[in-house]
């Protein structure tokens, strides 16, 4: 599945790729800024999401909600933040492509006029409830802080978490946001994305005058790996508002796209995805000491891990759950997958490759695809290395990342235990309390 | 110069049609409705039946849905981890989804695999092996997630919610049943089950994506072609699904000491999916609460800062239905979040009716927008499940833009007024009581009463 798209970059830096794809007409903007929580420093986490809620809250020349205009032309938009890159996106009718781009261009050109203390004291809020909601008020929700916080040092751009610190949040100022602003909000640290019913020339033409006349902003540095030490307690005991206790496995993992990382991807698959995976298998419909299991490699820019999450069943330890899971980690690094695992696992990364390409644009879509082959790589048209990552995978080529990455003990154990219950965690945890 | 300061005309979108859809019945009563469609190679198959949590006895609910669980856990010979290694093999993505009134079996699969993904899904319906031990370890494992759920707010609000507009009515229960009646459920009464509500009769496939129309109804044929109704079947017992009463608490409250936020639910029981005024019941909850942009969001959100967001839905379904408005909300905001929603619907039928940009901001929602709910296979296989399972026309697709264009202000306030109530609406908040009880008291809506804690 090659997908083609014409690449330019504007005389402000601004990169733009533009893949048509007529099946059904609507168009994908998608843009992607080279800024995540990753580029935060302790003291201010959560500055970059904060700051993508009010890329929403109007610009110089459209000083109203983005909503708005957008839903009333029919179209759907949304944003997101994670370490390493911030998006946004809409999906329009045909009609609707240069609103659009009206749009974005004047939030990545002219923000900061619009920029008010009264919206950003409102989307502070409204982020603390995000957090309250998605982490506070939710069943294990602070296990991952908790796991990132133990598996990268503090000042690591990966020790914490994208939603931020409470107070980090309010005592957040407006002077910082202007000034993030101007640091990251500018076309040589964008990447633009068109997708779907359009024709090519037109849409640069229509960019070009958008876009054009933007300012290009100052070059940025983007944060280096430090190599990551285990500083603290290397196993966690949390305790939360849960029925069933609940283990967290970590380890240091391959950065995205680096050697390993595709491997990786596999042996998560492997042990932890579909009843036929051998964690699920052995924990969950052979001995049933736990309920669910899942196993993933979180990679990103500058550095990934590679975690193991299990739940308990009714009154079995975790001590029992950890033996069990590093067991099966050890067999796998040992004897590597059978030729029976081997075609399913790469059956299924095939068909989920394919899956992702029906859609030009939201989260996940071609455009935003585009965007990360180009940001992070700097090749757009990288679909077909990408899915041969994958295919050239061999059994020992898993075996041999297993082995590497994986046979060591999980530098973090994270337990998540019911209130007062210490004795399900595993054994020598310390407690610690994540807000 | 470009001059920023003017919003770009919109242009005319290009057109879109929805693609045919082929219908043919087998001997057996199965219909198969194929639809062709797509540039990628993907397929999906969605296979319905006409009986879901509703069809659940009243002393076993839950039964509907732990039979779906089942269906994938292997088939004739084949047993579970075979079957499991099958659908990988195919790079399966599959699902069982048991609704209030139809069973979807919905399997995504590379088009070149659209026979083996068929012949699994034959398998699972026709010949599921409902082996003892599996039923265990299901049953087992459905009790420790209804365990888990305990502690899910949206989850206990959804039951309490449920349990409160609709009492000991057929919807009046989750899929997943109680763990009461979990414990008491017997595998006889599975087989029964699945005896009784699978059959070719109450069922629908429905095929979209890279395929031929011939191709996909032969290997139909071949697959269903055999699936007969057991000897001595009877025909599963309709539910009797007509609106329930109003309860008479109206202010509920489950306990969560030292909760983080409150978790919300205001609404009443509803309109059917066949009510005449469906399309403009849509425009007029895109106006209150069913996009960004709407009254709910823009108050509870944009204005005040209560929550991450805020919304509002008419379930419509082949009974009675339900309008819910929902929201997740600070602590401190609780009581005065529910007297801002029901304000909201005050307002709506009272001194602020839609303004003709608010529904042409909706209109533009469903019309313009339209064509993005039919990209990926998936989304056409399970929209068209949707016209099989309330029995809607062919031409629903072709005709839905014209008729949601068709509707005047007068036409949507109206039928916004006729199916939304303020004075029915009840409240329910999952939340910490002590700091919440005595703002709740003050809304003058009646006592507050507690319900116990899942």
């Amino acid at each position: 599945m090659d997908i083609r798209c014409e690449r330019r970059v504007l005389a402000n830096g601004l990169t733009v790729l533009v893949h048509e794809d007529h099946a059904c007409p609507i168009v994908a903007v998608n843009v992607w800024y080279h800024v995540g929580s990753k580029n935060e420093r302790p003291g201010r986490t959560g500055l970059a999401h904060l700051f993508e809620h009010l890329m929403f809250e109007g610009s110089a020349h459209h000083d109203q909600g983005y909503f708005q205009p957008l839903q009333a032309a029919g179209a759907v938009l949304n944003g997101s933040t994670n370490a390493d890159r911030t998006n946004y996106w809409e999906v329009v009718p045909t009609g609707a492509l240069e609103l659009a781009l009206w749009l974005e261009s004047d939030r990545m050109g002219f923000l900061l006029p619009a920029l008010t203390r009264e919206k950003f004291e409102n989307q502070r809020e409204v982020v603390l409830n995000e957090r309250r909601q998605n982490y506070e008020n939710r069943p294990y929700g602070r296990a991952a802080m908790a796991m990132l916080a133990a598996l990268f040092p503090p000042d690591h751009p990966y020790h914490w978490l994208t939603i931020g610190a409470p107070d980090d949040l309010r005592a957040a100022t407006l002077e910082e946001v202007h000034e993030f602003f101007a640091t990251y909000y500018h076309p040589a640290n964008a990447s633009l994305a068109i997708a779907g019913a359009v024709d090519t020339a037109e849409a640069f033409a229509l960019v070009e005058r958008y876009f054009g006349d933007l300012r290009p902003g100052p070059a940025v540095a983007q944060p280096a790996n430090e190599l990551p030490t285990a500083g603290g307690p290397r196993r966690i005991l949390l305790e939360d508002r849960v029925e069933l206790p609940r283990i967290y496995l970590g380890w240091h993992s391959p950065a995205m796209f680096a050697p390993g990382d595709a491997e990786l991807d596999l042996v998560a698959d492997l042990l932890g995805s579909g009843k036929t995976s051998r964690l699920y298998r052995r924990l969950v419909y052979e001995r049933r000491i736990a309920t669910e299991v899942a196993a993933f490699q979180q990679s990103r820019e500058i550095a990934g891990y590679f975690q193991i999450v299990a739940t308990a069943a009714p009154g079995r330890t975790l001590d029992e759950l950890e033996a069990a899971i590093l067991e099966e980690v050890e067999a796998l690094a040992a004897a590597g997958p059978t030729d029976g695992e081997m075609t399913r696992v790469l059956a299924q990364a095939e068909a989920q490759f394919v899956y992702r390409l029906q859609t030009v644009g939201g989260f996940g879509g071609k455009s935003d695809q585009l965007n990360a082959y180009n940001v992070f790589l700097g090749e757009p048209e990288y679909f077909t290395h990408d899915l041969a990552r994958y295919l050239t995978a061999t059994p020992a080529s898993l075996a041999s990342a297993a082995a590497r990455y994986l046979r060591i003990p999980a530098p973090v154990a994270v337990s998540v235990v019911p209130q007062g219950q210490h004795a399900l965690a595993l054994s020598d945890s310390a407690l610690v309390v994540v807000h | 110069m470009l001059d920023r300061s003017r919003a770009p005309a919109l242009g005319v979108d290009r057109p879109f049609r929805f693609p045919g859809i082929r219908k043919r019945r087998l001997a057996n009563g199965l219909s198969i409705w194929t639809v062709s469609h797509g540039q990628v190679p993907v397929v999906t198959m969605v296979l319905l039946i006409r009986a879901g949590s509703s069809a659940d006895p009243a002393d076993r609910p839950g039964l509907a849905s732990l039979t779906g669980d089942m269906l994938d856990e292997g088939s004739g010979d084949r047993t579970t981890l075979e079957m499991h290694e099958a659908l990988a093999r195919i790079g399966a993505q599959f699902d069982t989804e048991v609704g209030p009134d139809a069973t979807f079996l919905t399997l995504t699969t590379l088009s070149r695999f659209r026979r083996d993904g068929m012949a699994l899904l034959g398998d699972m319906v026709i010949r599921p092996r409902f082996d003892p031990a599996d039923f265990e370890r299901v049953r087992q494992l459905r009790m420790n997630r209804l365990r888990q759920l305990k502690d899910v707010p949206s989850a206990v609000a959804d039951r309490a919610f449920t349990a409160a507009l609709f009492g000991a009515h057929p919807y009046g229960h989750l899929a997943i049943g109680t763990t009461t009646a979990l414990e008491a459920m017997s595998l006889d009464q599975v087989r029964a089950f699945h005896q009784t509500a699978f059959v070719p009769e109450r069922a629908v496939l429905l095929v979209a994506g890279d395929l031929d129309h011939d191709a996909a109804e032969r290997d139909a044929q071949d697959v269903f072609g055999p699936w007969t109704v057991p000897p001595g079947w009877q025909p599963l017992p309709e539910p009797v699904l007509g609106r329930p009463p109003d309860p008479r608490d109206r202010v509920l409250l489950v306990d969560r000491p030292g909760a983080a936020q409150s978790e919300l639910r205001v609404g009443h029981s509803g309109a059917p999916r066949s009510t005449p005024d469906y399309h403009a019941l849509l425009l007029a909850n895109l106006v209150l609460g069913g996009q960004f942009v709407s009254r709910l969001n823009m108050n509870l959100r944009e204005r005040r800062g209560f929550t991450y967001g805020a919304r509002s839905f008419f379930e419509f379904r082949v009974g009675a239905g339900s309008f819910q408005m929902q929201a997740s909300v600070q602590t401190d905001a609780t009581a005065e979040a529910i007297r801002e929603a029901i304000g909201e619907v005050e307002r709506l039928c009272g001194d602020a009716p839609i303004t003709p940009a608010e529904l042409e901001t909706a209109r533009a929602a469903l019309t313009r927008g339209y064509p993005r709910n039919f990209e990926t296979a998936d989304q056409i296989g399970r929209s068209m499940a949707q016209l099989a399972l309330y029995d809607l026309p062919d031409d629903y697709f072709a005709t839905f833009v014209p008729r949601v264009q068709a509707l005047s202000l007068d036409d949507v306030q109206e039928a916004a007024c006729r199916h939304l109530h303020p004075d029915r609406l009840v409240s329910l908040a999952v939340g910490d009581a002590d700091r919440v009880a005595s703002g709740l008291e003050a809304l003058g809506r009646g006592p507050v009463v507690q319900l116990d804690p899942p």
